[in-house]
């Protein structure tokens, strides 16, 4: 595997590539060294606004932006971004229904050091209970390039969720095709389905090849939008291999693991294992630390698609 | 101002005070209040100020207009429609489950409005943004906003204003529609918003405070506003909630309240006849 790069990374020097096109304008509210903006800043400045510690003044201007024709990119961490932001992104964005394209950085434990009120858990709930939301967490740096243009290109609303952390490209696959709304199959298997979003999804890649020692064949998808979920992998998943387990940096209320709950029990009867953060703030700690202490590894995935298929009906 | 055109301006925030009275009559509820307090400004705003074209809702370079308090649709889907946005027969669907005229301002079906609204505070960044892209995209257009004085309570008034001064930008012209009244009760009582000329100037803009009933005087204001580059405008509009009607003017019970058949009809003579008066 090649080097690793934080998702934030990927996505700053992509949004610079796209900044070509004249209708992008960034925003950002003072953390665009971290949020990796700043790249798109440097390049086109006369396209970049920094709005200085205020995430609502920022998600609004960029509303009012985009009823000019521009593609308004805003950044902020994603607990500012969808905690605080969640008004504006909901009334001044979504209702109206504006392209604009919401960034929130740094989401998930793997914050790390700051610490819990640093650490959003909740991001994936909050923007995917909003009508007309697009939701994408890519799970690389390569998914993370390709999501950026894709979402430029895509009109409307959309929730981006991206890392702090370096992570190893997992998506460096023949055919990978990056589409909203198409899960990817990185690994075929047919007695479990791993449905894994983000940064877990190299978690569950080596839970994939654990799995398999045992004799195991797990299927994997990388689900890098969770808003329009692909239904009809998920449910393909269900009939093929019986079993589900969800894998994401979150809480298992109301993300990833709720959105496949939801589609699986309005359809079908197999067993689904939540993967998450069980309803609990993070804490201060090394970020590597803290995804085994909130169970959030490769071992944590293979027990739970054990437990998975030991719920399968016989 | 010419006095036949001021009497002109009069009598046309008197038709938009009317027929937004109607349009509460038939969906038996709406806003008045605060409505009322702003029938002057948007007279003057869309009937002598906006560079627009009704006919062209969508005009690139048209002038803009958010409705920050955008629950005082009582006065801007009367304004359009009287404007010629959209036939007036249409305002009988208002708040209707079968019509588009939703109660807060909406964009998305409504010929004419900028932008939705509704959330109180985050209208005025919309128009902080409107006037950030038409300077992006080198266009020469004023972008205007209305606010309410208990609006600016919410932080985010303050986070745009502390932007759009930073920032310079002249091209935005923004009003506190000032009837001092919110729906607990006055805003002293609520809570004081103290000095507001004062606390714009300090967030870098130029301020002006006027009779907000004064057709002309808004319309000097404006004039004024355009003038001054480099800074944006804010008009501390001295005005009175439910202007008009005697019954309700001042009073905090009728920033939402419906009227009763009785008082519908108090109101409505009421406003007949001071556009009668205006008619000459």
């Amino acid at each position: 595997m090649a080097e690793k790069v934080a998702t934030r990374h990927a996505y700053g020097e992509s949004l610079a590539e796209i900044g070509a096109d004249p209708r992008i304008v960034a925003l950002d509210t003072d953390v665009s060294t971290c949020t990796m903006s700043v790249l798109f800043g440097e390049k086109y400045p006369e396209r970049f606004f920094n709005c200085g510690i205020a995430e609502g003044n920022m998600i609004g201007m960029a509303a009012g932006l985009s009823t000019f024709g521009y593609i308004p990119f805003v950044h902020a961490f994603a607990m500012f971004m969808a905690g605080r932001g969640y008004d504006q992104i909901r009334n001044s964005i979504c209702y109206p229904g504006l392209n604009v394209k919401c960034v929130g950085t740094h989401a998930g434990l793997s914050v790390g050091e700051d610490g819990a009120t640093h650490q959003c858990v909740e991001d994936i709930a909050l923007m995917r209970a909003i009508p007309g939301m697009t939701v994408i967490c890519p799970a690389d740096a390569k998914e993370t390039a390709a999501a950026t243009k894709a979402i430029a290109e895509y009109k409307g609303p959309v929730y981006l969720r991206l890392g702090r952390l370096a992570v190893d490209t997992v998506t460096d696959v023949e055919g990978y095709e990056f589409k909203i709304g198409k899960a990817v199959e990185l690994h075929a298997g047919t007695d479990v389905t791993i449905i894994a979003t983000g940064l877990m999804v190299i978690e569950a890649v080596k839970a994939v090849e654990e799995l398999a020692k045992e004799g195991i064949s797990a299927r994997l998808l990388d689900m890098h939008t969770i808003k329009p979920l692909d239904e009809e992998a998920v449910l393909r998943a269900a009939a093929e291999t019986g079993a589900i387990v969800t894998v994401e940096e979150h809480n298992v209320l109301g993300g990833l693991g709720g959105a496949v709950c939801e589609t699986v029990a309005a359809n079908t009867l197999v067993p689904v294992e939540r993967i998450g953060v069980k309803d609990s703030f993070g804490r201060s700690g090394n970020a590597l630390e803290l995804l085994k202490q909130y169970h959030l590894t490769a071992p944590d995935i293979a027990a739970a698609a054990k437990k998975a298929i030991a719920r399968k009906r016989g | 101002m010419e006095p036949g055109r001021k009497r002109e301006l009069m009598k046309q925030a008197m038709d938009i005070r009317i027929t937004g009275l109607k349009m509460v009559q038939k969906a038996h509820s709406g806003h008045i209040g605060g409505a009322f307090s702003m029938s002057e400004i948007m007279a003057v705003l869309y009937f002598d100020k906006m560079n627009i074209r009704p006919e062209e809702p969508d005009w690139e370079d048209r002038d803009r207009f958010v409705l920050s308090k955008g629950h005082c649709t009582v006065a801007l889907y009367p304004t359009l429609a009287l404007r010629g946005y959209f036939d007036t027969s249409l305002l009988d669907t208002f708040r209707r489950i079968d019509g588009h005229l939703s109660g807060h301002a909406e964009m998305r079906y409504v010929p004419g409005v900028d932008m939705s609204t509704g959330s109180l505070g985050q209208g005025f960044s919309t128009a902080v943004g409107m006037a950030a892209g038409a300077k992006l995209g080198g266009k020469d257009l004023t972008v205007y906003a209305v606010m309410g004085d208990g609006e600016i309570q919410e932080g985010q008034i303050w986070e745009a204003s502390m932007y759009a001064g930073a920032h310079g930008l002249d091209n935005l012209i923004a009003f506190v529609d000032s009837n001092k009244v919110q729906l607990d009760g006055t805003v002293k009582e609520v809570l004081d918003t103290g000095d507001l000329k004062a606390k714009f100037e300090s967030f870098g803009f130029f301020v002006q405070s006027i009779d907000g009933h004064d057709v002309e005087a808004i319309a000097d204001a404006i004039d004024r506003a355009k003038a001054e580059k480099g800074k944006p405008a804010m008009i501390i509009a001295n005005t009175v909630k439910g202007k008009g009607v005697s019954f309700m003017e001042g009073k905090s019970a009728w920033h939402g309240k419906t009227p009763d058949e009785a008082q519908f009809e108090e109101a409505f003579a009421q406003l007949y006849k001071r556009a009668a008066e205006l008619e000459g």
